[in-house]
């Protein structure tokens, strides 16, 4: 398993390399990449049916406790064989579709990106690589939505999934963090096996919060569904495969996962059912009012996805079933439906359903793929559609509150068999117009994988044999202790077919008598201001004038309000800290040991600072620096610091000498502020200096501990061989320190020299 | 003495942050010059200042017989004045270039980054 996501992320990166020349002699050729990893999954399913999981474990970040174990299980593999196997048929589809495409090379390189994400995601065991693989779905989602970065608007819907999807995966983060912290282990397997009951657990309503916003986003549920119909900006296959069979799943799946381990309890229920309510009939409404075909399948799609949340959340037996066969099913017919889109998109140029008609008279195998698609989608028997549809409504009249969910998914259900119809069966039927005429059938590539997806849906109605053997195993790793599955075609006369005949009815009666127009599109578009989408695009305009206002207020181009600034945080913590802890014990005593020569050096000091900062001359104020630097040397010399008295008599001379030699060249000594100005910073200025002043001498005040003193004395000359201790220190205890100094010098001199020598152009 | 002291860094800040908060190049070297002083005193202050008994261990011994001044404060200002004194020749010498550059001292005038290029 770790190999086929490997060579997936080295496909991914030799495209850079080998791109040219794949993409225009052997694009097809890597079909055989998902293909591989079909019958790779496909070869474990004898195994996992027999109840059996494998693992590969291999430790990534051991300190962090991260390992990259890949287990296969019931549900990782109907996943797997979902992501492969729709996978292989993208590839192959794409290869045709995508044909004349500059970039080929590189939606591959995404492609092959996302694939080995997806895969890892939905093998991973461990909660953390878990999140790694789901970013990195996200990141080359992001990449595939804005791959004609040309368009505006596809940047924006890039953008905007990306923003979306990506705060889920914080969410997530949050979630697999906390679970860690109360499991003390990453490990899935550990968690699920564990003694802890996460459902009486505090944190229990948090961790439901981080997991269901992290499904949420990702799989388009009300209200952070509109990043969706957004993404169908990207090309056709991208959607088919991300946006409708695999990547959106990835919330569903997460659900699934948790669902042993935080279901079964009134919040994950009620949470689940309400959103997943309000999705399905919120998007399937929305198909009403779309002439685009791409967008009538995005909002089916939510609408498809609120389903499974639905069900999920209802959580028995039945309704798990229900929903692992609804995915299979829908993956079947979603994906043809948006494969038959693409190609009547690549043929006819156009995706507006007003316009197509007839198409059946040119492109008869697509328009056979696409009945089918529409006939299992509305769950007409004897198709896989008819099986998922009776088990949703069975879940739901077998639930704690039958009545209400079944006219929930019966109003939903209708919507999207109309929706299904408007796809597949409204561009083929009734007059082909002029303008269609000469549209040729295109190469097999174009309706051989549409063609095939439908046919696999039919089979699966006909033979549920094979549908049970994907499900069944995912349902042991869903539901605790579950029965075998047993799906049937035919169920007899009751209650269930009832519903299911008055959908497929009603569904068709809306599909003759509804005519979809862009009257209707206008009239939705609105209600943009007040919708999810609206809101979310308020929040980014105000956070962008937030941040605006922020960033001139704080990054205002003045150096001496950043200097300021500072020096008022900094005023504030001292003295807040200052008011609270400070005891005020001066002993004053000390001053009259003071002697002559000491007040004398004061005194010499205090003139030279004041002629500093008050001189409207520059040559005064250097001069006046230098007499602050010698007194200061002078004190050093008193309190037994030679060297200190040696090394700022140098620098200081040296300071002075400098300014002195470009003194000339300097800019004239102008006072340029303004009186209040000069007033306010000198009040800002003497409150700093006062602090400091209290500080030093409340630190004074207090026994002191120079432990480092004593052993660097001590040991001076026993181990360095050095009697002036200062200079041990530097140069012996602390060499290095003092070289990586002189280094800093170093720097700081070839800077000047550069300065100096550097000529710039007039021109 | 303490006292004095503590009080002198206090007007040496003082001085310094005025001084930095100017509007002229010049004026904001002296500025830094000035709080870098200051700096060191505090350092050289908090670490106890001792008379007459520099950390240099007398002839013909090989430890300290008598009290002595702590060294570890004492090599940090070392090490601090001879930093900033690179700081200071490289702000020098920048100014002066910048001048050049610019005809300004005026920080307000300096404050877009595109212009001189």
């Amino acid at each position: 398993m770790l190999a086929i996501v490997v060579l997936c992320f080295i496909t991914a990166i030799s495209l850079l390399f080998f791109g040219n020349y794949i993409k225009k002699n052997a694009a097809f050729g890597l079909t055989f990449l998902p293909l591989a990893g079909f019958v790779y999954f496909l070869s474990k399913l004898p195994q996992i049916t027999n109840g059996n999981i494998v693992t590969e474990s291999y430790n990534w970040v051991p300190s962090l406790g991260i390992q990259l174990t890949f287990r296969l299980d019931g549900l990782s593999l109907l996943f797997a064989l979902l992501i492969t196997g729709i996978g292989t048929l993208v590839f192959a589809y794409t290869s045709n579709y995508l044909k004349e495409n500059d970039h080929l090379d590189r939606f591959y390189g995404y492609l092959s990106v996302f694939m080995a994400a997806m895969l890892g995601l939905v093998l991973s065991d461990n909660l953390i690589s878990l999140f790694v693989f789901w970013e990195l779905t996200s990141i080359s989602s992001f990449f595939l939505i804005g791959f004609k970065n040309s368009s505006a608007t596809s940047r924006k819907s890039a953008l905007r999934a990306l923003t979306v999807t990506g705060l889920g995966g914080l969410f997530l983060l949050a979630g697999a963090l906390t679970f860690g912290t109360i499991a003390d282990t990453y490990s899935f397997q550990e968690i699920l096996n564990g003694s802890i009951d996460f459902t009486q657990h505090p944190l229990y309503s948090l961790l439901l919060l981080f997991i269901f916003g992290a499904a949420f986003t990702k799989s388009a549920q009300f209200p952070f569904h509109f990043w969706l119909p957004g993404a169908m900006e990207a090309p056709t296959p991208v959607s088919t495969y991300l946006h409708s069979a695999t990547m959106v799943k990835a919330g569903i799946y997460l659900l699934l996962r948790f669902s042993p381990v935080l279901g079964q309890h009134e919040y994950w229920q009620l949470t689940l059912i309400t959103i997943g309510g309000i999705t399905m009939i919120y998007a399937a409404f929305h198909t009403l009012f779309r002439t685009d075909l791409k967008g009538i399948l995005a909002y089916s799609t939510i609408a498809a996805l609120g389903i499974m949340v639905f069900l999920i959340g209802i959580g028995t037996e039945l309704a798990l079933t229900a929903a692992l066969t609804f995915i299979v099913v829908h993956a079947l017919y979603k994906a043809t439906l948006f494969l038959v889109t693409g190609t009547i998109d690549h043929e006819a140029k156009t995706r507006d359903v007003t316009q197509l008609a007839g198409l059946r008279k040119v492109l008869l195998p697509v328009a056979i793929a696409g009945f089918l698609a529409a006939f299992s989608n509305a769950g007409i028997p004897p198709f896989s559609g008819f099986i998922g549809k009776d088990l949703i409504y069975e879940a739901g009249l077998h639930s704690f509150q039958p009545v209400l969910l079944i006219v929930v998914a019966v109003i939903t259900n209708v919507l999207l068999a109309y929706a299904g119809y408007l796809v597949g069966i409204k561009p083929f039927i009734g007059k082909l117009p002029e303008k269609f005429e000469k549209i040729h059938l295109p190469s097999p590539l174009l309706w051989f994988p549409p063609l095939l997806l439908a046919v696999l849906g039919l089979l699966f109605g006909i033979v549920p044999k094979l549908l049970v053997s994907l499900v069944n195993p995912a349902l042991q790793e869903t539901f605790i202790g579950a029965n075998l599955v047993q799906l049937k075609l035919w169920h007899g006369f009751n209650l269930v077919l009832l519903l299911s005949l008055v959908t497929i009815i009603s569904g068709l009666l809306l599909f003759y008598f509804l005519k979809p127009n862009n009257d209707l599109t206008k009239f939705i578009v609105q209600f943009q201001t007040i919708s999810p989408l609206g809101i979310f695009e308020k929040i980014g305009i105000l956070m962008t004038k937030v941040s605006l206002l922020w960033t001139n207020f704080f990054q205002n181009g003045f150096l001496r309000n950043y200097v300021l600034t500072i020096i008022l945080v900094i005023s504030f913590l001292i003295g807040y800290n200052l008011f609270f802890n400070a005891k005020f014990l001066w002993d004053f005593s000390t001053i009259l040991s003071v002697t002559n020569y000491e007040i004398g050096i004061l005194s010499v000091m205090l003139v030279a600072i004041l002629f500093t900062v008050f001189t409207s001359s520059r040559l005064t104020a250097v001069a006046s620096l230098g007499v602050v630097g010698y007194a200061i040397c002078l004190l050093f010399v008193f309190y037994s610091a030679p060297d200190l008295a040696m090394t700022q008599f140098t620098i200081d001379t040296l300071t002075v000498i400098l300014f002195v030699l470009v003194l000339y060249r300097l800019p004239k000594y102008l006072k340029l502020s303004e009186n209040k100005k000069r007033i306010r910073d000198g009040f800002v200025a003497l409150v700093f200096g006062g602090l400091i002043t209290i500080l030093s001498l409340e630190v004074i005040q207090e026994p002191m501990n120079n432990e480092t003193g004593k052993f660097y004395a001590e040991n001076a000359y026993l181990l360095a061989k050095g009697k002036n201790v200062v200079n041990v220190v530097l140069v012996d205890f602390r060499g290095i320190d003092t070289l990586v100094e002189i280094t800093v010098l170093a720097i700081a001199a070839i800077g000047v020299f550069g300065l100096l020598k550097l000529r710039i152009r007039n021109n | 003495m303490e006292i004095l002291l503590a009080f002198l860094i206090g007007i040496l800040y003082a001085s310094g942050i005025y001084m930095m908060l100017r509007r002229s190049l010049v004026k904001l070297i002296i500025g830094i010059i000035l709080l870098g002083n200051g700096a060191n005193l505090l350092i050289f202050l908090l670490g106890r200042i001792t008379k007459d008994k520099p950390p240099i261990i007398p002839e013909h011994s090989k430890v300290f017989l008598d009290g002595f001044a702590d060294p570890v404060p004492q090599a940090l200002i070392l090490t601090a004045i001879v930093i900033s004194f690179g700081l200071q020749a490289f702000a020098i010498i920048l100014i002066k270039r910048a001048y050049k550059v610019a005809k300004t001292d005026d920080l307000d005038q300096m404050n877009t980054t595109d212009e001189y290029a």
